[in-house]
């Protein structure tokens, strides 16, 4: 072990100068303008929060490359000796390769959802009676706000990147993503901003507790934990767009030869618009947390209405990313659903093309719509009404894609195994959240029931009910690409079945108790809904423990499964077209695509052929004849 | 791999047709069933105001849009689990090459589309009713601040000098138009029985229009989050006739109306009326604390009961007017309002602390 070489001992090291940094660099400067007290532990605090996870991710080697470039030395040439992992240690190093990054990816965003469901269960037991049980008012505001934060910027969004991190490239049939280094970088910046987010319960005056939404002027008022938020917000959010700049970059221009776009499989359709969206929002998300941070640390005035701020600009500013973010949360959730869906009834996706336009099209409309979650906010009010049409003609796209679905389902031959029950759960699931957010659409009745526990209903059937079973299915779907393990089958449908009738039982009942009139983000209530959040608590905490089963049924298989077959499921895309878990290359020889990714039905049809490989047969689905467009 | 049977053209076409029908029956009885179940929920507290008979109304035909496509997708997928299960036998078949179908794929965008900017239509002209001004409209000023809400009735009410209270008074079947300000982050001024609410935003007045028509006391919600005690900045709206709203002005008028106008009269103030029901102004404080003489027993704020003996009526003055000054353990800052003073008169608060420091001993 070596201080000199990088790894932990160095990034510890590295972690320590960075405290120095801050430490330094706000006292000297306090000290130069004469401010008392030079030593202030709030201003250390802050830069040491944006400088020591970028000095440890210096310590750790993830920039040795670059900056050996920059000072003229010479580099050491990619030997792809850090491919592959051959021990579970090698998952706790920075590698470059794809497939070790999405199962560090995959591993460290459900270690987050077991994190943020905890947080969840902890309110659940607050709310189950009216009044005080076991935490304070404060405490239960950092609870939701930690959990929503976890949730979305740690599990739903790098879960989905992860998982594509894997298989996008084998589907895509190339031996690694664009830019390995950043795919590392990217990756290592999330346990950073996790770990910052939790550690905020530790901070003076309590975690961060104004909600994922961190709405100005509270946020600027309140203790020091916020920044834990605020900061944390900026290296998720620099991974999600290190991360989807590969992903552009990786399918514009690393296909392999015959994959044109529209015999891309779905789901890398879906990672396409997904990285789209983020690589255009994300920065509104940044700008809206550098608003606050300079307001609160150098005293910038943004949102201080009684200095001319504009209290309604940290909204759209925040909405104009946090609304495409519900598609960037749902829109790989589609791919993972098609795919799952066409190999599960072996059919072809019904409308192939325009399940891929309607992916464009919600990206376009995403864009146009932020303010529909302001509409009680007070802002100009003509705004709502062009914000509503396109509000609800989202809905259009998105039912052309629930409708597809359904009608690739009709005289397929379903296997209703594991990843098909939780594709089936989202399609219906996800139904119910859609039609929830087209009634949110309608502004008088979101004028009654914006900030309820209406809101809380469609976020989870949106998000859950949507996002959450696609991930399970797509976990479930790549398990044994991914372990070269298969997972146990009647363990995966006791899951199914518990999560899905306690996901019901937990979020069903808040759409009543919303209308009803019961607000969301309360630590207390009125008599009248004990009933209703009683029963919730109860639903929810067996919600919880369903995922025990989950956890024992993964953990066990991976450890001691039966060894999984290339193909477990015939399916025709590439990534399983190879063993599992793949070669460390991914392909010794780089496939030739010569049809469409879903023929099914066709007898012989295969989506790419291999050199030397024996699975040369007749093209098909390139060109289908008119008679099987029914 | 096989396909999963050798049909002609011909076979799968009848095949369709005998599957179609059954499904559309399911899917059309269930969706049927589906609204009626949805329209049967009782899913809006009483309306209270004329605001809330649109709003329920589209409510209910968004039920009627919207339930069937949800209960038929659910109809529609159970519906082929059933039927195209893969059978024992079948594990190496597969379903027809079915790439798609023009005229199926024009009609789910075309009509969802339809109905969509229809149901967009419909509730902008819901809107306007519920945002239109009225002739007679009263003016009723809101202010939030961590965690109360003051309602001011301007000299166009009062006909005399403003008055302010913590309890808000509206006649019945009187517009209402709110002017909301915030004196320190957002909040949001909602009253469910009557479907609307509004941000109070720092820096703007922002303005909603109600028009309560149903006599009673409903709840007042704050519904942004405003920090610690956002869950307890609730109050009461009491609708009442217009000779009991009257009669309120007048009584409020004489009592001085803004803070520390002196008492009317010479009239007994009771310490224990101020504790449980407040001063028509104030919140009481009975609402948050539990104290066993008074008959209440809320947990928001500390137990009196457990806190109050030992302490000099100056320290019991001192917490009421200055609550931040001492936080009891367990007990967030920032909770209790600050501004009782202001909302008592000096009698009132007399009486209170003499009321405190008898049932203290």
């Amino acid at each position: 072990m070596s201080l000199r070489s990088a790894g932990y001992p160095r990034a510890g090291l590295f972690g320590l100068l960075g405290l120095a940094f801050s430490y330094a660099l706000v006292s000297s400067i306090r000290a130069l303008y004469g401010w008392d007290p030079v030593v202030d532990g709030e201003a250390v605090a802050r830069v040491a929060m944006l400088a020591v996870p970028l000095f440890m991710l210096v310590g750790f080697g993830l920039f040795d490359y670059w900056f050996y470039w920059a000072a003229g030395k010479p580099t050491r040439p990619e030997d792809h000796s850090g491919h592959g992992a051959f021990s579970w240690r090698d998952y706790f190093r920075p590698n470059t390769d794809h497939k070790v990054i999405g199962i560090q990816y995959t591993v460290t965003s459900f270690v987050f959802l077991f994190i943020g469901g905890l947080l969840a269960m902890l309110m659940r037991a607050e709310l189950a009676q009216p009044g005080r049980q076991f935490v304070d008012a404060d405490t239960y505001n950092g609870l939701f706000s930690v959990h929503a934060s976890i949730l979305i910027f740690l599990f739903i969004i790098p879960v989905f990147a992860g998982l594509a991190n894997f298989v996008l490239p084998l589907m895509i049939g190339a031996p690694d993503m664009a830019f390995p280094r950043l795919n590392a970088l990217s990756y290592w910046l999330l346990p950073l901003a996790g770990t910052m987010m939790l550690l905020s319960f530790f901070a003076p005056g309590g975690s961060f507790a104004t909600g994922w939404t961190a709405y100005a002027p509270l946020s600027e008022t309140s203790p020091i934990g916020q920044e834990f938020f605020t900061i944390g917000v900026q290296f998720a959010g620099a991974s999600s767009i290190a991360t989807a700049l590969n992903f552009l970059v990786t399918i514009i221009t690393m296909r392999a030869p015959g994959m044109s776009f529209f015999r891309m499989p779905l789901l890398v359709w879906a990672n396409f618009s997904t990285s789209l969206l983020v690589v255009i929002a994300t920065p509104f998300i940044a700008a809206s947390q550098f608003f606050i941070l300079l307001d609160r640390a150098l005293g910038f005035r943004y949102f201080d209405a009684a200095l001319g701020g504009d209290v309604l600009m940290y909204q759209h500013v925040f909405w104009f990313y946090s609304h495409p973010a519900v598609y960037i949360m749902m829109l790989p959730g589609f791919g993972i659903i098609s795919e799952i869906i066409a190999v599960k009834a072996r059919k072809p996706i019904f409308g192939y093309r325009m399940m891929a336009f309607s992916l464009l099209a919600i990206v376009v409309l995403g864009f146009t719509v932020w303010a529909h979650h302001m509409f009680v906010s007070g802002m100009q009010s003509w705004i709502r009404i062009p914000m509503m049409i396109t509000t609800a003609v989202i809905a259009v796209p998105t039912g052309i894609k629930i409708f597809s679905w359904c009608a690739t389902l009709w005289r397929g031959v379903l296997r209703l195994d594991t990843p098909m029950l939780f594709a089936l759960g989202f399609l219906t699931m996800f139904t119910l959240g859609g039609i929830s957010g087209v009634m949110f659409a309608m502004i008088p009745i979101d004028i009654h029931t914006s900030d309820t526990y209406f809101v809380v209903a469609h976020i989870h059937y949106v998000l859950f009910g949507g996002s959450v079973f696609t991930i399970l299915a797509g976990v479930y779907y790549w398990f044994p690409k991914m372990t070269g393990r298969m997972y146990d089958e009647s363990l995966g449908k006791l899951h199914f079945w518990l999560t899905f009738v306690f996901f019901n039982l937990s979020f069903g009942p808040m759409h009543l108790i919303g209308v009803k009139g019961m607000p969301r983000r309360v630590y207390d209530y009125s008599e009248a809904f004990a009933g209703w959040n009683l029963m919730i608590t109860i639903s929810s905490l067996c919600l919880g423990l369903s995922f025990l089963v989950f956890a024992y049924n993964i953990v066990a298989s991976w450890r001691g499964g039966p060894r999984a077959a290339a193909n477990p499921w015939r399916a025709l895309t590439l990534e399983w077209q190879v063993s599992s878990p793949p070669p460390v290359f991914n392909f010794d020889h780089i496939p030739t695509v010569v049809g469409g990714p879903y023929e099914y039905g066709t007898p012989g049809a295969v989506h790419g052929v291999f050199k030397g490989g024996a699975r040369v047969e007749q093209p098909a689905g390139a060109a289908v004849e008119p008679s099987s467009r029914e | 791999m096989a396909a999963r049977e050798e049909d002609t053209p011909i076979q799968h076409r009848q095949k369709d047709r005998a599957a179609v029908l059954p499904m559309v029956l399911i899917v059309v009885v269930s969706a049927t069933t589906g609204v009626i179940l949805g329209l049967l929920i009782d899913w809006f507290p009483t309306p209270a105001s004329t605001q809330a008979d649109p709003i329920d109304t589209l409510w209910d035909v968004l039920i009627i849009a919207s339930v069937p496509i949800f209960v038929g997708v659910q109809a529609f997928v159970l519906y082929c689990v059933w039927r195209f299960r893969m059978r024992p036998g079948q594990e190496l078949q597969d379903g027809p090459p079915i790439h798609g179908n023009t005229t199926l794929e024009v009609v789910w965008t075309v009509i969802p589309a339809v109905l969509i900017l229809g149901l967009c239509a419909y509730s902008f002209f819901i809107l306007e009713d519920i945002e239109e001004a009225k002739a007679n409209e009263m003016r009723i000023n809101v202010t939030g601040q961590q965690f109360t809400w003051t309602f001011e009735y301007p000299k166009s009410v009062t006909g005399g000098k403003p008055i302010r209270s913590a309890q808000l008074y509206v006649p019945e079947d009187r517009p209402v138009h709110f002017y909301v300000k915030s004196q320190d982050v957002l909040h949001d001024f909602w009253v469910p029985a009557w479907r609307m609410k509004i941000d109070a935003v720092p820096g703007i007045e922002t303005k909603v229009r109600m028009t309560p028509n149903r006599l009673g006391r409903y709840s007042i919600v704050c519904a942004e989050l405003c920090g610690i005690g956002h869950a307890y900045m609730r109050q009461t709206a009491n609708v009442v006739s217009q000779e009991d709203f009257d009669e309120w002005l007048r009584s409020k008028q004489q009592r001085g109306g803004t803070a520390g106008g002196g008492a009317a009269g010479g009239e007994e103030i009771d310490g224990k009326t101020i504790f449980t029901e407040g001063n028509g102004e104030s919140t009481a404080c009975g609402a948050c604390h539990a104290l066993a003489d008074a008959g209440t027993n809320a947990t928001t704020g500390p137990n009196l009961d457990k806190v109050l003996p030992g302490m000099t009526p100056e320290q019991i003055r001192e917490a009421i007017v200055d609550p931040n000054k001492e936080i009891e353990e367990g007990f967030g800052e920032g909770i209790m309002p600050d501004n009782f003073e202001q909302l008592l008169t000096p009698e009132e608060l007399d009486a209170l602390v003499k009321y405190l420091d008898e049932v203290r001993k």
